[in-house]
């Protein structure tokens, strides 16, 4: 199986710091801001982010955790069942700008759940999606990312996989050839 | 494991411990869904469920179809009482009817034990037995277990007593299969005419006094007196059978620990049980009630979610 690697540990933790400089430059202090992790693996990169932040403004921020098995549209239609994981929001979403981080945007289709999952939470002023890898031309609904780690070309067949630290893994992200 | 074996809920007997953990921890995510302002979720939107009870119930129905409800199922209701059964029509006529509205589950409560079983072999939809006579009642076994794990942390290795007719109880039967399979030692204790001859082989201790049973167990399970079932005389007096197998106060005091009270419902206060035990801090009887909701919810995805 031939692999392409797209972020290395290095690599990782310089376009986390760009992308945590490119939110301070439109959310400043971040009075009004919340940052919402996506189950599974978008949750690490939130914590990595908001401690990025908290590093370099020196202030508390909000992370929550969510979760989106509920909200899918692929329910009854998969051969295998999503397990569900932990949805942890203990603040409400209301009127606040929210910040939604995934490691990886394709189909856009678990964004769309997440949009749906975050009004459980109250109406958000506005909200903006962070990808680590955008995987461009493969989406099937009209989502686009506000900051990305890096845009990738890719075709149907081919894989991210994703290993964090967090995962008892080193930081290496790949690029796989699912046929081969 | 992300799926269950089986398309349908039968019976406890059938499941594996790893599908009652599925259920477990399908159902701590609907506990927190139920406990945010906004209790729904969309995942059961394209699916159709029927309620069939051929015999009273209140909570497990009212249960089941609030947990179809959030899970944003569409729901139709069918009770025996005001319906074509009266005028002859057989079970299976009527849940083909059913069906033939394009219904996808049957919630089934049915007096006769192995009904739903029989539904089983010859439709299509998945079937959660909501009760079959003196034989199984899987979803009320389950949130019991579930109600404990949250009380106590964990199942295995906990001694729980089944108090009261067990001879006519499904609730009794099913508890003992989930409590075996996640690994807690199971008694049962009341009169000897209401405990079935041969239940000490299904590995369950059996214990004729109270005060025994109470001093051994950490959970006590009190089941109601099935009156309605009874077709003769197992005991000379409700009074008398309070007397000696009723749970009051003075009972819970004398004992040198503290224990947890469970009951499944309906409760005949006096009975069985005492108000001051029912509505003491002991109890967790409306906990119980709280997780039969999600626990039914964690059923109706996990079956849902297979593939048509």
């Amino acid at each position: 199986m031939q692999k392409r690697l797209l972020f290395n540990s290095k690599l990782l933790q310089i376009t986390i710091s760009r992308l945590c400089q490119h939110l301070i430059e439109n959310h400043g202090d971040f009075e009004n801001t919340v940052i919402l992790g996506m189950q599974p693996r978008g949750i690490y990169l939130a914590e990595r982010i908001r401690k990025e932040l908290e590093k370099v403004l020196g202030i508390k921020i909000n992370l929550g955790y969510l979760d989106t098995t509920f909200h899918r549209d692929d329910f009854r239609r998969r051969d295998q069942p999503i397990t569900p994981n932990q949805t942890k929001v203990p603040f409400l979403i209301e009127d606040k700008k929210v910040i939604l981080i995934d490691d990886v945007l394709y189909t856009g289709r678990s964004v769309r759940a997440a949009l749906d999952a975050m009004t459980m939470f109250g109406r958000p002023a506005k909200v903006e999606l962070l990808v680590l890898i955008d995987r461009m031309y493969s989406r099937d609904i009209p989502v686009a990312a506000d900051y990305i780690g890096r845009k990738v070309n890719t075709m149907p067949s081919q894989r991210v996989l994703v290993e964090l630290v967090e995962q008892g893994k080193k930081d290496n992200i790949w690029l796989m050839n699912e046929a081969e | 494991m992300s799926q269950l074996k089986t398309k349908h809920l039968l019976g406890i007997k059938n499941l594996t411990p790893e599908e009652i953990q599925l259920i477990f921890e399908t159902a701590d995510n609907f506990k927190d869904v139920l406990n945010r302002p906004i209790k729904k979720v969309p995942s059961l939107r394209d699916v159709t469920v029927a309620n069939v009870f051929f015999e009273n119930s209140t909570r497990t129905r009212l249960s089941f179809e609030l947990a179809e409800k959030r899970l944003s199922a569409d729901v139709i209701n069918f009770s025996s009482a005001s319906s074509s059964v009266k005028k002859g029509e057989t079970l299976l006529d009527t849940v083909n009817n059913i069906l033939a509205m394009k219904v996808d589950m049957v919630v089934m409560r049915h007096s006769s034990p192995g009904a739903p079983n029989f539904l089983a072999k010859h439709i299509d939809a998945n079937i959660i037995n909501a009760g079959d006579g003196t034989h199984e009642h899987p979803t009320q076994a389950l949130l019991d277990t579930f109600s404990i794990r949250e009380k106590l942390g964990d199942v295995a290795g906990k001694k729980v007593v089944i108090v009261g007719d067990i001879l006519h109880s499904r609730v009794a039967l099913s508890n003992i299969f989930a409590l075996q399979k996640l690994g807690a030692e199971v008694m049962v204790c009341g009169p000897a005419t209401l405990l079935p001859k041969y239940i000490g082989d299904l590995g369950v201790k059996v214990e004729l006094d109270i005060r025994k049973a109470l001093e051994w167990c950490d959970v006590a399970n009190v089941l109601r007196i099935q009156l309605e079932r009874q077709k003769m005389r197992y005991f000379p007096s409700l009074r008398e059978y309070s007397l000696y197998y009723g749970i009051n106060k003075q009972l819970l005091q004398s004992l040198n620990k503290e224990i947890v009270i469970m009951h499944p419902g309906p409760i005949n206060r006096g009975v069985e049980i005492t108000s001051d035990v029912a509505d003491s801090e002991h109890s967790i009887i409306l906990d119980q009630v709280e997780n039969g909701v999600a626990v039914r919810m964690a059923v109706l995805y996990l079956l849902a979610g297979k593939k048509a």
